[in-house]
């Protein structure tokens, strides 16, 4: 035993039909999904965006609810990714063994985890996208580049859903993700520029924040929510891809560890 | 002879220091339904999983369909049905929207699939209850449910992991009628079960597993007439210790359980005329059977 718990995955488009699943399951409950989705950052931005916006001076030059708008689109995408790979693919995984049925077939576990990430991603794309045509169809963000912001968003959804799964693949429990949200995304959300300018931070969170993929992910949104073009696009993007293939990987070798031993 | 749809050989798989599977050999041939008895924790379902390739072994070899395992098990569980020991049949799912879910996991083309589904559902007693869900079905229903799932791709081997416990005996039966029509159709079957009849009532051959190894194997009457005496005797009732002394000499081999006393005979005409002048003791005479084989090889004591 060993050798192959870190083998190379064998990718193949298998993995299509472990997405598919989740579509058809998600389709017969996608109203209620898409609105719960959308109603919990949607109250964040407009409560605080004019709640605490209307106390304040522009930030940045803007107002505090296009600010916070940025930061919005993809700090959403960041838990709507990490709670479907966590709680959603535990339950698949753990409680209902569906994970179990499906290696019965002709299907490998790197299909699963991989179809479990990129389902993990869809969702996180619809929540990303639904708070990203609202704001822009409210005015709160400029049009010019709001096309530009849907790879950001899937960048988003694969680092978060990816290190997701490396978390449900450790799970003992639901508990469990209870510390993962309190010690990593909550602390994440703050350091990562969502709320404030991160300039405010003392200089060494600022160094910490620089190694967390959704630093990356406000830095490329929000100027582009505002009609303009970020610097340094591609290290931008790189750092949440390099989360999303080492991820990917980690929960791979996990996995087999916990469920082919 | 061609070769055999399973073969198994040294294979070994050690849990925390404790080899649940201890070096075993068989091999399955086609068109034959295989039993793997054992007592609770024998490395029946281990030894499974194992040959589906789910499961890393810590030694030996295993080729199912021609295939090694568990290094080309994917290509090889092409061909395979699987029914687990617990369902995990998709709750979000209904009845028909499972076995259109599961073909797809195959590879297989929808209109395929749905050609298949009413003798599907035919086969396992669920149709007019396509659309179904999961959580409305009995046990019964489910575990046939399940039965039709691993039949989706019509596959040459179907695995059966303790395939009607828990079942009542409607259910059981229904289950063993469609196993034995799976056998006429020449699909090879290999079960685990601790259901001494029904292995007796499907298995041309088996084996007898315990901690981990293989201890005896052959078909049950070879079994049966290889391992035990013919006629049991069951006894009990007051004094029987004292009839057992007494008929110990002419009895064969007797073995005192609790309260019971179980005479193994080659001859009974001795016994049972013996308990003829005993009107306070309460008997059983009958053939011996495979479960008088499982306990003598296996013991009396509990596996938990």
């Amino acid at each position: 035993m060993g050798t192959r718990i870190f083998a190379a995955p064998v990718l193949s488009l298998r993995f299509v039909h472990v997405w598919a699943r989740n579509l058809l399951v998600w389709r017969k409950l996608a109203i209620p999904s898409m609105l719960g989705n959308l109603a919990d950052p949607m109250i964040f931005l407009f409560g605080l965006g004019y709640g605490l916006g209307a106390m304040m001076p522009a930030v940045q030059g803007v107002s505090y609810v296009t600010f916070l708008a940025g930061g919005m689109v993809v700090s959403s995408t960041m838990y709507a990714a990490t709670f479907e790979a966590m709680y959603s693919a535990f339950s698949r995984m753990h409680q209902q063994k569906t994970w179990e049925g499906i290696l019965n077939a002709p299907i490998l576990l790197e299909d699963v985890v991989l179809g479990e990430l990129f389902w993990a991603t869809t969702k996180a794309t619809l929540s990303g996208v639904s708070i990203l045509v609202v704001v822009t169809v409210l005015g709160v963000a400029s049009p010019s580049y709001a096309l530009a912001v849907l790879p950001v968003i899937v960048v988003t959804g694969l680092a978060f859903a990816a290190v997701g799964l490396a978390m449900n693949a450790l799970a003992p429990n639901y508990d469990f993700f209870m510390y993962y949200f309190t010690l990593v995304i909550t602390p994440t959300s703050l350091l990562s520029g969502v709320f404030f300018p991160i300039d405010q931070l003392p200089g060494s969170l600022q160094a910490a924040a620089a190694v967390l993929p959704l630093y990356h992910a406000v830095a490329l949104a929000r100027p582009l929510m505002l009609g303009g073009v970020p610097h340094d696009i591609l290290l931008h993007l790189a750092v949440p891809l390099g989360y999303a293939a080492v991820g990917f990987y980690v929960a791979l070798v996990l996995t087999r560890r916990r469920l082919l031993k | 002879m061609s070769e055999a749809v399973l073969s198994v050989a040294g294979l070994r798989k050690r849990y925390a220091g404790e080899e649940v599977v201890a070096g075993i050999d068989f091999e399955v041939q086609a068109g034959e339904c295989f039993g793997l008895l054992g007592p609770n924790g024998a490395g029946k379902t281990t030894t499974l999983k194992l040959c589906l390739g789910l499961i890393e072994p810590d030694a030996g070899e295993i080729r199912l369909l021609g295939r090694p395992v568990p290094a080309a098990a994917r290509e090889a569980r092409q061909r395979v049905g699987v029914i687990p020991q617990f369902d995990n049949l998709d709750p979000d799912f209904s009845v028909r929207e499972n076995l259109q879910v599961y073909g797809r996991y195959f590879g297989m083309k929808r209109s395929d699939i749905e050609a298949r589904i009413p003798q599907l559902l035919e086969f396992a007693g669920l149709s007019g209850r396509e659309g179904a869900k999961i959580q409305t079905l009995s046990g019964g229903m489910k575990r046939r449910l399940t039965l039709a799932r691993a039949l989706v791709n019509d596959p040459e081997v179907v695995f059966l992991d303790e395939p009607t416990t828990g079942l009542d005996p409607q259910a059981r039966h229904l289950i063993w009628e469609r196993l034995k029509s799976l056998k006429q159709e020449g699909k090879t079957l290999l079960l685990t079960t601790h259901f001494l009849e029904e292995a007796e009532r499907l298995c041309s051959r088996l084996v007898i597993m315990d901690h981990g190894r293989i201890i005896a194997l052959g078909s049950p009457r070879e079994l049966i007439a290889k391992h035990i005496e013919p006629h049991v005797v069951e006894v009990h009732g007051p004094g029987f210790e004292t009839w057992a002394e007494k008929v110990r000499p002419q009895a064969g081999r007797i073995e005192i359980v609790g309260e019971t006393a179980f005479c193994y005979a080659r001859d009974e005409e001795p016994v049972v005329a013996s308990l003829k002048t005993e009107p306070e003791l309460i008997y059983l005479h009958r053939p011996a059977n495979l479960e008088d084989v499982f306990l003598k090889l296996t013991g009396r004591d509990l596996r938990d």
